[in-house]
């Protein structure tokens, strides 16, 4: 369910890149979702075969790059991906901070025919 | 017939921000405080709201309730006296700005106050989708564990306050509250936690006073 209403924004953003460089047709869409964004590839893949029927991103395909989360040690000042229950730095134990890193979401590029 | 690729990057978020900003600003110039109520379903948000109405008494408060599982929420509230609308959210996940946008025009906001809106119960999509809120609220309950900080951190680390209900009920979970909190400092320094029985409508007090404050200075 919550994928529809984002798969229609995809859809939408895609259209309107497509149109503004006179494409005649969207042959595949370019997304990055991080680990922690909450989407499911399978799921935005299926309600966009249903969505993009009549539209110019009809047959495309949806391309994911996934992105792992990440935190970091503001001692350390490394980067990692955290265990179950912690969010402790491998290095020094101490609580590291969330980052941006594993929460994108949005459409890289798209590929059209002209 | 060429292929070509054209960069985009584009966050798919974007527009649902841009209409949740919209939209608190123009409850911001109603003079109207608004309160996104997220958790997990059976935390606590109807009562807790129910609770701080109650000590809010200066306000004029309006709710909507946009967790599915039936209107004995809003029943509960409209008794009451509360001017409350239920939205259908058709097993949607987590409310999101359109909606929201969408339903206020059924409220008559006719004079300043606090706009609680309950979110569906969870944990996960709720904290992605601004809705127009000048502040979230996580309630949390004793009753699902010490550990949920550390299992939803994103919910946490966007509170602005959290509720931590059912504390009557810590001695039978074996609550952990060093766990707990040390798990919401990691994501979030500033929030404050108040602990409460919104059962009885216990501890209320510092809660109220915390969004009266809160909404003192978002709205002038
Ligand atoms: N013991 C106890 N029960 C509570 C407390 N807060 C809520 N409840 C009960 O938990 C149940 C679910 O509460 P409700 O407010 O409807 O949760 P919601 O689904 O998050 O809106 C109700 O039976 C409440 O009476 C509390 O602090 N202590
Ligand atoms: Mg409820
Ligand atoms: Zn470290």
């Amino acid at each position: 369910m919550h994928e529809f209403p984002v798969t229609e924004q995809i859809i939408k953003i895609a259209a309107e890149q497509a149109e503004k460089n006179n494409a005649l047709k969207v042959t595949q869409i370019n997304l990055v979702v991080g680990e922690s964004s909450g989407f499911i590839g399978e799921s935005i893949q299926m309600y966009f075969d249903i969505i993009s029927e009549g539209t110019i991103c009809k047959g495309a395909i949806l391309k994911m790059e996934n992105v792992k989360t990440k935190w970091k040690c503001p001692a350390c000042d490394i980067l990692y991906s955290r265990q179950p229950l912690s969010f402790a730095c491998p290095n020094c134990g101490m609580d590291g901070l969330p980052t941006e890193i594993g929460r994108e979401f949005y459409v890289q590029s798209i590929e059209i025919e002209t | 017939m060429a292929d070509k690729e054209i960069d985009v990057i584009q966050n798919i978020y974007d527009e649902n921000d841009k209409i949740a900003l919209e939209t608190k600003d123009n409850m911001g110039k109603r003079g109207v405080f608004v309160v996104n109520v997220m958790g997990a379903p059976g935390a606590g948000k109807t009562s807790s709201i129910i609770s701080l109405i109650k000590g809010l008494a200066d306000e004029k408060v309006y709710v909507i309730e946009g967790d599915i599982e039936s209107d004995i929420d809003t029943v509960k509230l409209k008794e009451l006296g509360i001017e409350t609308i239920q939205i259908n959210t058709n097993g949607a996940c987590h409310l999101d700005a359109p909606t929201i946008k969408k339903s206020l025009t059924d409220l008559s906001l006719d004079k300043p106050g606090i706009l609680f809106i309950e979110n569906i119960g969870n944990l996960v999509c709720p904290a992605e989708f601004q809705i127009g809120e000048h502040i979230k609220m996580l309630i949390c309950s004793a009753a699902e564990g010490s550990d949920k900080p550390y299992k939803y951190p994103l919910a946490f680390e966007k509170a602005d306050i959290i509720l931590l209900t059912k504390g009557d009920l810590k001695s039978f979970v074996d609550f952990d509250d060093e766990f707990f909190l040390k798990g919401i400092r990691a994501l979030n320094k500033t929030v404050p936690v108040f602990e409460v029985n919104a059962k009885i409508g216990q501890g209320f007090e510092a809660a109220v006073a915390w969004i009266s404050t809160r909404k003192n200075s978002a709205i002038k």
